[in-house]
């Protein structure tokens, strides 16, 4: 096969890769950031990414879009602090353990409640002018917010980066992440912190949310909890706690989920991910990027 | 402080208890219906049950050996899902004299051994595995099969748009989709057709590369039996590629759900059905008027008043189990059990006979195509196996 | 001081053979398909799922969201024993009757069924097991969701039969069935913890660095309790499987392994009867009691509202989050519910020190 044709073959697959990596990315901030933080791994991450995706499919039946796109993530941004406040935060003391089960159970009255909304059904995301529509590149047709996504992941991960290394908040974040009790020893306000965490999270998700879900416009209860789990991977394989290591791991996570698919081992395209995963647990415990810090392994 | 907690909590509990276990009047004949409202089968259970429910407003009760009866439908969500399947068919086979259902066959084959320990007749409607009545004496259907309707649409693929090449594309742990993907990939095969088989797991979002695969093989159709959840999505990615190759599915995809994925967009999509709309215009417009006069009953249509194969099929399949009934002389479970082999009927969707397995013999399948500019199915041509 | 616990020894003993009598008893009275059979049955095998994975996560400390897998990898063994011949070429219909041709009795089945569990987790534990804590988790549930893949896979179709579910296996229709082979396990397993294994690994628990200290051989250990553990979440797999009738790998996701974690948390992690507790109060009430929150109810002309299909699991879960955030050691903590400590606490006037400090707890 000359590479031309290799080429044109290959192109949807990448691009596939590439866009869903971003979106896994713009997931796995939230998921690294609060481990960084908590050492909690927030299973209801996934959960909030998919209540950002029935909140967009509601509000565009009652508002236009240019209103619906801000009140979901502004919303959803609120759903994420609330969560904070009334299931993590009572729990700060507790053991380790009390706290992941807190967000199990999260995990589980939100995908309920989305039951009970939605009736268990599959409810379709609207369309969203722009990035809704198809483009074609070369050999590929696809749709515009698959070349978005990148573009779009990158940016907000370096605005994120200055937000972190250049401002106050940002240092106070490296500062709770780094020994928590110290630097609340130091007069850092630890729960603006950890607040200002899950704001975060909870944004990307939403942007995640709606990258993802006008790719593959379906919205059910459970639509989080893959694409929240392999978002969860791709912090682990990069390095949990480091943001650029979220990042790189959810665009390795992405593309490499599509390659496997491509080659027809489809049946294993989603233990393929953990296979990688345990093989990096194995080999560099930390992940990629991840520092050597004291409890981790 | 604890102990009074603990103790409340136990005095709730047994009240609840209580209150779930209410007792049934006497002149009451209960039709357990055993139907996903949730799940990935959620929008075509609800759909199915939406016939029955009509039917029961058509005809709320049946004499039995001189005595009037109120028929009432215990609706029991099985959620789509094969380990809930025991416990939900467990409830609907609880006080009733027959069960009907369930939209898709996974959860009937999980719950068969339940309604024959139950001994209780149950009555599939739309469940086309071979595997729900096969080896079980209390299971019929009043549906065709799957392998029959594999073979029509390897015919229909073959004949309709003289495809070599079959790309089949069925769920990972889903019996339905499974079984009918190997029945079609059978038939192609004997028809001299080459078929490339893949799987996609449980809840996955991203289709790309599916189709590109599909494409990049030159496949002449893509063959997709899944759940209408799956199946907005392979719609959706199929028209976002730019994918002409024609979409065959089976009876799961003959619902509205797929005519809104569809609508405004530039695929071709056929699929094989129970019923085709239009066939009995009385029918039709009776049932369209329910359904719009009950904003439940619209929604659990989603939204509009196309009615789907399988509401129809519903609708007859409650007929026929009051037909059961009726020639058992009794509403005991025992004995419409006996009665129902020996029980025909004929429907709005034609004539059911059953076999010695519990199959009903239906020898044509209708295909009817999406029309994604007015969002409505055409009908295409009513085929049987040669 | 022995005569107390003679008098307990005697009173649990009667207390134990009364169950055994009122499950013989519900087994002649109930309808052996009923909604109350069906659930009781359920939680028999739950129960023992339950204080398998606590006997890892809450008595040995190890992390591990492996559960669902090692249940398949039971399930699935029990299974593609079991189907008897006759039955092999319409179960495997796709794949030419299997490749499997001869079938065991039941009971073998089931041991089988536990001790594939315990050898996948052996061999899975070389590796994972150097790991802690929400590393271990991680790469655990990572296994499961590998095993499910495999049991799907169509390659291995003549043993596992793809993605068809495995069927006409011999199962059960008693609740004494899955309640005695559960009093066994969970009879050996409360064994194990009281001897000086159940030791070391309360020790591990507590503290790896100074069990290592006192001469406890930490990754024997581990494994020890990781096999164990596996071995009987692969017994309440086969069970499962007997009681499901049907067995497909696509049901045992993620999902059953946090809602046994959250049986566990609720019960008290290192609690055995806990865990049974807890159990039995989950199944029942979110299969049984709650059931009429998912239907409209009329008091007179009075619709109650917000009652429609779905609101049961929402009320459910919002009692979960109640109990995860205001009662976090879980109904028993780690303290044991037995004829011992009921006597104590109705003894409670005369002798007020000990219970005034479990009230605290």
């Amino acid at each position: 096969m000359d590479f031309a044709s290799f080429f044109s073959k290959n192109l949807p697959y990448l691009l596939a890769g590439i866009s869903v990596g971003g979106q896994y990315a713009l997931i796995a901030i939230g998921y690294t950031m609060v481990y960084g933080i908590l050492r909690l791994i927030n299973f209801a991450h996934g959960d909030i990414f998919m209540v950002a995706g029935l909140l967009m499919i509601y509000s565009t039946t009652v508002f236009p879009l240019w209103v619906s796109i801000p009140l979901t993530i502004v919303v959803t941004v609120i759903l994420g602090m609330m969560v904070e406040k009334v299931a993590y935060k009572p729990l700060r003391s507790a053991p380790r353990m009390s706290v992941m089960i807190s967000a199990i159970g999260v995990s589980y009255l939100l995908q309920n409640l989305a039951l009970y909304v939605t009736g268990g059904l599959a409810k379709p995301y609207p369309a969203i002018p722009g990035i809704s529509a198809t483009v074609t590149i070369g050999p590929a047709t696809t749709k515009w917010v698959t070349i978005i996504t990148p573009f779009l992941t990158l940016l907000l991960v370096v605005l994120l980066m200055q937000l972190i290394n250049h401002t106050k908040i940002g240092m106070a974040m490296r500062a709770v992440a780094n020994d928590f009790e110290t630097s609340r020893l130091m007069g850092i306000q630890v729960d603006a912190v950890i607040s200002m965490t899950f704001i975060i999270g909870s944004f990307l998700a939403a942007v995640g949310s709606l990258l993802y879900f006008s790719n593959y416009p379906s919205v059910v209860p459970t639509s989080g909890a893959m694409p929240g789990l392999k978002a969860f991977v791709a912090a682990v394989f990069g390095g949990i706690g480091s943001i650029p290591g979220a990042v790189i791991g959810a665009f390795i996570i992405g593309i490499s989920e599509n390659i496997i698919k491509g080659a027809g081992w489809t049946t294993f395209s989603d233990a393929f991910t953990f296979a990688l995963l345990i093989v990096v647990l194995l080999v560099k415990p930390t992940g990629l990027f991840g520092e050597g810090a004291k409890d981790k392994v | 402080m604890k102990r009074k907690v603990v103790s409340a909590m136990l005095i709730l509990s047994m009240a609840a208890m209580a209150f779930s276990t209410a007792a049934l009047a006497d002149d009451v004949i209960t039709i357990g219906v055993f139907e996903p409202a949730s799940g990935d089968n959620g929008a075509g259970g609800k759909q199915e049950v939406l016939g029955m429910q009509y039917a029961n407003v058509v005809q709320p009760t049946v004499e039995v050996d001189g005595t009037e009866y109120k028929v009432e439908l215990n609706i029991v969500d099985n959620e789509s899902s094969t380990d809930k399947a025991a416990s939900a068919a467990a409830q609907a086979a609880e006080g009733a004299s027959i069960v009907l259902g369930s939209y898709g066959s996974p959860v009937c084959i999980a719950a068969g051994d339940t309604f024959l320990n139950a001994g209780v007749a149950a009555l599939g409607v739309t469940c086309t595995n071979p595997q729900v009545t096969d080896g079980n004496d209390n299971y019929f259907r009043i549906c065709f099969l799957d392998p029959f309707q594999g073979t029509v649409l390897a015919n229909f693929a073959a004949s309709q748009f003289e495809a070599k090449k079959a790309y089949v594309l069925t769920k990972l742990g889903d019996d339905y989709s499974a079984g009918l993907g190997h029945y079609f990939s059978e038939a192609f095969k004997n028809l001299g057709g080459e078929v490339i088989e893949e799987t996609f797991p449980e809840g996955n979002a991203d289709f790309t590369s599916y189709i590109t695969t599909a494409v990049n093989e030159g496949a002449d159709v893509i063959m997709a039996p899944t759940s209408t959840e799956a199946a907005q999505l392979i719609i959706e990615t199929a028209s976002a590629q730019g994918v002409t190759v024609p979409l065959l599915a089976g009876d799961t995809w003959d619902s509205n759900v797929i005519l809104n994925a569809a609508k405004g967009k530039d695929v071709e999509i056929y699929v094989t059905t129970f019923y085709q709309e239009g066939a009995d215009e009385e029918f039709d417009a009776s049932i369209k008027e329910w359904i719009n006069s009950d904003s439940t009953a619209l929604a659990n249509n989603g939204g509009d008043d196309t009615i789907a194969a399988v509401t129809v099929m519903g609708y007859d399949a409650y007929f026929m189990a009051l037909e059961a009934i009726k020639n058992a002389g009794s509403p005991d479970p025992g004995a419409v059990l006996a009665a129902l082999p020996d029980t025909t009927y004929t429907g709005v969707t034609g004539s059911i006979a059953f076999d010695e397995i519990g199959d009903a013999a239906r020898d044509t399948a209708f295909v009817k195509s999406a029309d994604t500019e007015s969002g409505s199915w055409v009908f295409v041509t009513a085929q049987g196996v040669e | 001081m022995n005569k107390d616990k003679m008098i307990n020894g005697i009173i649990s003993a009667i207390l134990l053979a009364l169950l055994f009598g009122l499950v013989v008893l519900l087994d002649h009275t109930l309808p052996t398909t009923g909604i109350a059979m069906t659930v009781l049955q359920k939680c028999c095998i739950y129960s023992l799922v339950a204080v398998s994975m606590n006997l890892l996560n809450g008595f040995t400390g190890l992390f591990s969201l492996g559960q669902a897998g090692f249940m398949l990898l039971g399930a699935y063994t029990y299974g593609i024993l079991t189907i008897p011949v006759d039955a092999r070429p319409s179960v495997y219909q796709y794949f030419d009757g299997g490749i499997v041709q001869f079938s065991v009795p039941f009971w073998v089945g089931i041991l089988a069924a536990g001790c594939v569990a315990a050898l996948f987790a052996w061999l899975i534990g070389l590796p994972v097991l150097r790991l802690k804590s929400d590393y271990l988790a991680i790469a655990t549930l990572g296994f499961a969701e590998i095993l499910r893949a495999f049991c799907q896979w169509d390659k291995l179709g003549g043993l596992t039969n793809g993605s068809n579910m495995l069927r006409k296996y011999p199962s059960f229709n008693t609740l004494l069935f899955p309640f005695t082979v559960s009093v066994i396990c969970i009879a050996v397993i409360v064994l194990l913890i009281n001897s000086s294994y159940g030791r070391a690994f309360k020790a591990i628990r507590d503290d790896e660095v100074a069990a290592e200290a006192m001469g406890i051989n930490l990754a024997h250990h581990k494994r020890m309790s990781f096999c164990i553990s596996s071995f009987f979440a692969g017994i309440g797999g086969a069970l499962l499987a007997m009681f499901q009738t049907t067995v497909q790998a696509s049901a045992f996701k993620t999902n059953m392994t946090y809602e046994i974690l959250l049986v566990v948390v609720i019960g008290g992690l290192g609690s055995v009867t806990g865990s049974i507790i807890a159990t039995f109060l989950f199944y029942l009430c979110s299969e049984w009691w709650l059931r009429f929150l998912d239907s409209e109810i009329m008091i007179g002309a009075f619709k109650v509202p917000l009652l429609r299909p779905g609101f049961r699991k929402v009320v459910f879960s919002i009692v979960i989050m109640v109990i995860v955030l205001f009662a976090r050691k879980g109904i028993m903590g780690d303290r044991e519910f037995s004829v011992a400590a009921v006597r104590r606490w109705f003894g409670k006037h005369r002798s007020s020190g000990s219970e005034g400090k479990e009230e605290k707890a």
